[in-house]
């Protein structure tokens, strides 16, 4: 009887508070972050072409795309891992030894198509590994992808210590082609690659069931479990995704320095981290579109653009602007945020 | 016998003590005494692991709260440039007094670094990967603003003893991280402090509900973290009698917060262990000094590390454990067929 005389009473509850909502026009929540982001992003865009000069013109937009191809690729595959929950520190590493092993490879003759091939397939598998890792022994992402970080660039180190050239025709040519977009404004195969991973991974996560489990997943792996989902199957998919994206992002980086080092990389996981984060993708998962993460990369981009346009700045003060920038964008970001709610 | 097996300490502090075994036969000097003081590689990994420990020791409380703090690395760099900088201008290196004060200064440096970043955690509200990630970038920039880019040498007696002196037969630097740890341990456990961190960690808006200041504990938590790095960037400089803004501390937020972790503290907070993370430390110092004294070459050191700490964190994941371990205990038989199938 009890549960019969509760039910109209929450009904009520329910009801109540959505009635008096509706009179002015306020985008859905889960797109304010984003839309913060994108304002910003503009305004910064605007008062650097007020400032500087030439900064208006369309190869600065576009270039912003090729300088920062490999952070955007790996930034996509990590936009997957945060939305489940996750952090994947091993991308850098991941980075390096694709580049260190290309080098190698390409230097002992081998074919360049089975050699992306095979870098792209060992990204892969370092990534499926921590995934597994990660969801059979309930080891936790940011100590399981630690060890793979250690792993991939200890294996890069004793490949080769130093920087290898690559003198290989077909990655010469990859690197030397220009794709001419109009007139005067030319991009690389490198900054189409990236373009064409973000689309892609948009339309996975919007409109895919694999999209919507690593949602769920995010939400609550529990629920999601419950619900009869794919929990495992997906976690380790993730995982295995950003490796992929890790070692796509390194080809991409050998493409671009014609070159193979075991330092490259350094330090870029925690770039790509912070490019989701600026793009409103809640680390806690669950929250956050591809799109807000190509605007994070544009956003880092930009602050490196415009220091580079600014011309008389030493490595010391770039550090601190890059820093000074990046604690300015979150907590706008955060005000905006905040009132909106 | 089975649950001294099951203790989460029992495989890092075997492995350590395998370390340690396999340094007493391989080092012509495990510990002899020679000048009246201690001396051999024994030693060497106390005086060696002090840096690591005092900023696992702030690292442990910041994740007890569920926070992290990736700058320490760049507070290590700003405390080391800020001593050698005053230290250089003194008028005479070796006086005591002096040197005493600008290592108070330095500390204190580090000490508003520690609150900065703690503002940030508890009174703007960024997710604390993100807001010590600002002063990761920042900080080693204002270091080498501070150092003008430039490796600063000092000739100061008392300096060099806090990495290279020894008190009462033991290395000055193993007494001040000795020192941090008891001061620590008795604040956690002999207070009600230990109590209010872990609940914070747990959960700070019942925390906050249930009277504690949380948002005070927050940032008390990042100053003091920021103080031990401070203190570890003086022993650091004062070891190589300089200040290198680039290379000190470099990568240390990992290794500190890879000591917690394999000390038992879980990465989301709500609990942890002093005793632990100073095993971790050691642990991973001692890895360090094994490496060389087996004769390991120098481009396999970072893999060799990768191999152990994967063994780690499997060793204490409490499902690959009942795989591996649950072999030795009787079980049902109708459990039995579940692994077969």
């Amino acid at each position: 009887m009890t549960t019969i005389d509760a039910t109209p009473d929450t009904g009520n509850k329910k009801d109540s508070p959505s009635n008096p909502r509706r009179r002015v026009y306020r985008p859905n929540t889960r797109y304010i972050p984003i839309l913060a982001t994108l304002a910003l992003l503009v305004i910064m865009y605007g008062g650097a072409v007020a400032n500087y000069e030439n900064f208006g013109q369309p190869s600065v937009v576009v270039n912003l795309f090729r300088d920062n191809a490999v952070l955007l690729v790996v930034t996509v595959g990590m936009t997957f891992v945060i939305l489940t929950g996750g952090i994947d520190l091993s991308v850098g590493a991941v980075i390096s030894l694709t580049t260190t092993l290309t080098a190698t490879l390409l230097q002992g003759g081998w074919p360049p198509l089975v050699v992306l091939v095979l870098v792209l397939l060992i990204g892969s598998l370092i990534g499926a590994g921590q995934g597994a890792v990660i969801h059979f022994f309930k080891v936790e992402p940011f100590i399981a992808t630690l060890a793979g970080l250690f792993l991939a660039r200890g294996l890069a180190l004793f490949i080769n210590q130093q920087s290898i050239p690559i003198r290989d025709e077909t990655w010469k040519a990859i690197s030397e082609y220009r794709i001419p977009l109009a007139d005067g404004v030319v991009t690389k195969p490198v900054a189409v690659v990236a373009v064409a991973a973000v689309l892609i991974a948009a339309a996975v996560l919007a409109w895919t069931r694999f999209g919507r489990n690593v949602y769920a997943i995010g939400g609550s792996a529990d629920s999601a479990l419950l619900m009869g989902l794919p929990v495992g199957r997906t976690r380790i998919a993730v995982y295995t995704l950003s490796g992929f994206c890790a070692a796509l992002g390194g080809v991409l980086f050998s493409i671009n320095s014609t070159s193979g080092w075991a330092l490259q990389g350094n330090g870029l996981e925690l770039d790509a981290i912070a490019a989701c984060v600026i793009g409103g993708v809640l680390l806690t998962g669950g929250s956050g579109y591809v799109f807000g993460a190509l605007l994070g990369v544009l956003v880092t981009g930009l602050i490196q653009t415009i220091i580079i346009f600014q011309g008389d700045l030493n490595a010391a003060w770039t550090r601190i602007i890059v820093g000074v920038l990046l604690f300015a964008f979150i907590v706008l970001q955060r005000l905006v945020t905040r009132k909106a709610k | 016998m089975t649950s001294l097996l099951k203790n989460r300490l029992f495989w890092p502090a075997a492995i350590l003590v395998v370390m340690l075994v396999v340094n007493a036969f391989t080092s012509n000097q495990f510990i002899t005494v020679r000048d009246g003081h201690l001396f051999g590689s024994l030693i060497d990994i106390l005086r060696g692991s002090a840096p690591l420990l005092l900023v696992a020791l702030g690292m442990t409380l910041v994740i007890a709260t569920g926070g992290i703090d990736l700058s320490v690395g760049a507070v290590m760099a700003i405390s080391g440039a800020v001593a050698c900088l005053l230290i250089r201008d003194l008028s005479d290196q070796n006086s005591v007094g002096p040197v005493l004060l600008i290592m108070l200064v330095a500390v204190g440096v580090s000490l508003l670094a520690g609150l900065w970043n703690g503002a940030l955690v508890a009174v703007v509200g960024i997710q604390p990967i993100i807001a010590t990630l600002i002063l990761m970038v920042a900080g080693r920039g204002i270091a080498q603003l501070v150092t003008d880019g430039q490796i600063i040498n000092v000739q100061s007696g008392p300096y060099a003893t806090i990495a290279s002196g020894f008190f009462l037969a033991l290395p000055v630097a193993f007494l001040i991280a000795a020192a941090a740890v008891v001061l620590i341990t008795l604040l956690t456990r002999r207070t009600a402090l230990g109590l209010l961190l872990e609940s914070v960690g747990g959960s700070p808006t019942a925390s906050r509900l249930a009277g504690i200041r949380a948002r005070r504990i927050t940032v008390m938590v990042y100053v003091v973290s920021g103080g031990f790095a401070g203190l570890a960037g003086l022993i650091y400089s004062a070891n190589i009698k300089s200040a290198d803004s680039i290379s000190a501390g470099n990568l240390i937020e990992l290794d500190a917060i890879l000591a917690v972790v394999i000390g038992g503290t879980a990465l989301i907070g709500g609990r942890f262990s002093i005793a632990g993370t100073v095993l971790g430390a050691v642990l991973i110092q001692a890895m360090t000094v094994t490496v060389v004294a087996v004769g390991v070459p120098s481009e396999a050191t970072l893999l060799f590390k990768a191999v152990v700490v994967v063994a780690l964190c499997l060793s204490q994941s409490p499902v690959f454990r009942e795989k591996v371990f649950g072999r030795f205990t009787p079980r049902p038989a109708a459990r039995a067929e579940v692994p077969a199938s």
